[in-house]
């Protein structure tokens, strides 16, 4: 467990954000599959619009349709296996115990690790803290367990410390933030739901300010998530104190992510002097000496690249 | 293989209220009528779901209307430009059908046309809004033309043969009441294309199916 992060991974897809049975080979390219978050009970999820593109980011409200954790068992969790890499499980639920009896049923050989989705935005909350859910599900799972935090509170840090003391072995951070947008024509909400949650560029200074709190607030190791366009991107979540980074809404309009994000991140670490990603960790609380700041024109083509014609 | 590849615009040209955006194709497969590509809209965070219209010698050709800003900035694009385009995508229809008849309204008429194509050019019936809008019935040979208020399931036939169809979707649900067993092409709005999102479902047989992966044809199954 290099890093704190199971197998090593450094780049993962978010939640909800790749169907590793419909692409592979996209699954492939990442170093741990997670998946679209498991419930006890199968759900349809919410009525259709879904998505919403808005300005700078997109909503969406799929309100965490999946088979339930029975026929995720026999007939997902075997097919994911075939995939040869290592599988989270993302688990839902609407109270502690549902999370901690989902956990027992996960506790093998089978899943690399869970990731509890303590924060979708669009699904009722558990009346229980994240840090009570965190225990109840410590006392049925040896299996590494992540909290997946919501950036929508003024102390994430204080949150981090909590899930800690209950027993995680890590954090996800950050889900969506609830976002609601209007129909022009209509002025009524243009998700079928109402409100969604909201991705995409617009979310990378909030997941940065997140991970940056939380690596200052507890020891845990962080799967940062949240705008991640570019290797750029990656590299600032890493500098802000994550040790992995999870790529989502991007997968959307370009499933080659993974492998262009991999090699953006690699040459950007490079250019700072960093022989691996990893070692740029944290250095946003520590500044780097000065001749390791590479020039302008460098940091210019480390930007993301538009699709080049030539 | 799942990758997003250049593609260079030909021509943006005006049919109607809609534009026939014209790509180089490249090594692209033009793929089967009915399945569809997601297309870069220049200046947007997510692509837009678009079926091939037409697949003439070296081209990709979409038949695109411009009702919001993907829309528009994929019509606005100029000769030489490049967006990044994924696809085929998606089940098109099923073309081994003794009788076709292709049924088509308003912007829904875009992949009729390659669809008549491979099928020898068989009889349509499409409906429009306007006379404007219908001079994208140009682009599908043998084709009947109704204008609002008349609508193409007045004029169906007794016995219309296997029927293809795209178009609004009350039209498609009209058109699985009269013709059990029609080809429907369904639209939703997609993130993504290729069953990662989850945002495109529609409800089948009572539940919700990713359109991208299921579709965009079903058969009616009722």
């Amino acid at each position: 467990m290099s890093r704190g992060i199971p197998g090593g991974a450094l780049l993962l897809n978010a939640s909800g954000c790749l169907d590793a049975l419909a692409a592979p080979e996209v699954a492939r390219s990442l170093d741990a599959f997670v998946t679209k978050t498991i419930t006890p009970e199968p759900r349809e999820g919410n009525p259709p619009p879904r998505i919403a593109e808005v300005e700078g980011g997109m909503l969406n409200s799929i309100g965490l349709q999946g088979p339930g954790i029975d026929r995720f068992l026999v007939e997902t969790l075997p097919r994911l296996r075939e995939l040869g890499m290592p599988i989270w499980v993302s688990v839902g639920g609407f109270s502690a115990r549902e999370y901690a009896e989902t956990c027992a049923r996960l506790d093998g050989d089978a899943v690399a690790a869970i990731e509890l989705n303590l924060s979708c935005p669009n699904v009722e909350e558990a009346p229980e803290t994240a840090a009570e859910i965190v225990a109840a599900c410590r006392e049925r799972t040896g299996r590494p367990l992540f909290a997946k935090l919501s950036p929508a509170t003024w102390d994430i840090g204080g949150t981090a410390r909590a899930v800690e003391s209950a027993g995680a072995d890590g954090l996800s951070l950050v889900n969506t933030l609830r976002g609601l947008a209007l129909d022009e024509r209509t002025l009524r909400p243009r998700l079928g739901a109402g409100a969604g949650g909201y991705s995409g560029p617009p979310l990378k200074p909030v997941a940065l300010a997140c991970v940056h709190a939380c690596a200052q607030a507890a020891t845990l190791p962080i799967v940062a998530m949240g705008g991640v366009m570019t290797g750029r991107d990656a590299l600032d979540l890493i500098a802000a104190g994550a040790s992995a980074v999870a790529l989502g809404t991007v997968l959307f309009p370009d499933p080659g992510a993974p492998a262009r994000i991999r090699a953006e991140l690699e040459a950007g670490a490079a250019a700072f002097g960093f022989a691996e990603p990893f070692h740029a960790r944290g250095v946003a609380s520590n500044p780097l000496p000065r001749e390791a700041v590479p020039d302008l024109a460098t940091a210019k083509d480390l930007q993301m690249r538009k699709i080049d014609l030539a | 293989m799942l990758t997003r590849a250049p593609h260079r615009v030909v021509a943006a040209e005006p049919v109607g209220p809609y534009t026939l955006l014209r790509l180089e194709r490249g090594g692209a497969d033009p793929g089967i009528p009915g399945q569809f590509f997601m297309l870069e809209a220049p200046g947007r965070l997510l692509p837009r779901p678009m079926s091939l219209c037409l697949a003439p010698p070296g081209e990709l050709a979409f038949l695109i209307d411009p009702i919001g800003p993907g829309t528009r900035a994929l019509c606005a694009l100029e000769p030489g430009a490049g967006i990044g385009v994924l696809g085929p995508l998606g089940n098109g229809y099923d073309l081994s059908v003794s009788r076709p008849f292709l049924v088509g309204g308003g912007i829904g008429i875009a992949p009729l046309p390659y669809l008549s194509e491979r099928l020898g050019q068989p009889r349509a019936l499409l409906g429009f809004r306007t006379e404007w809008h219908a001079e994208a019935a140009a682009l599908v040979p043998n084709a009947e033309v109704c204008i609002e208020p008349t609508l193409v399931t007045e004029l169906l036939p007794d016995d219309p043969g296997d029927v293809l169809a795209c178009g609004p979707e009350p039209m498609l649900e009209a058109l699985r009441a009269l013709v059990p067993g029609a080809q429907l092409a369904w639209e939703a709005r997609m993130a993504c294309g290729y069953g990662a999102c989850y945002g495109c479902v529609v409800e089948v047989a009572g539940h919700y199916e990713r359109l991208c992966l299921s579709g965009p044809v079903l058969r009616d199954v009722s």
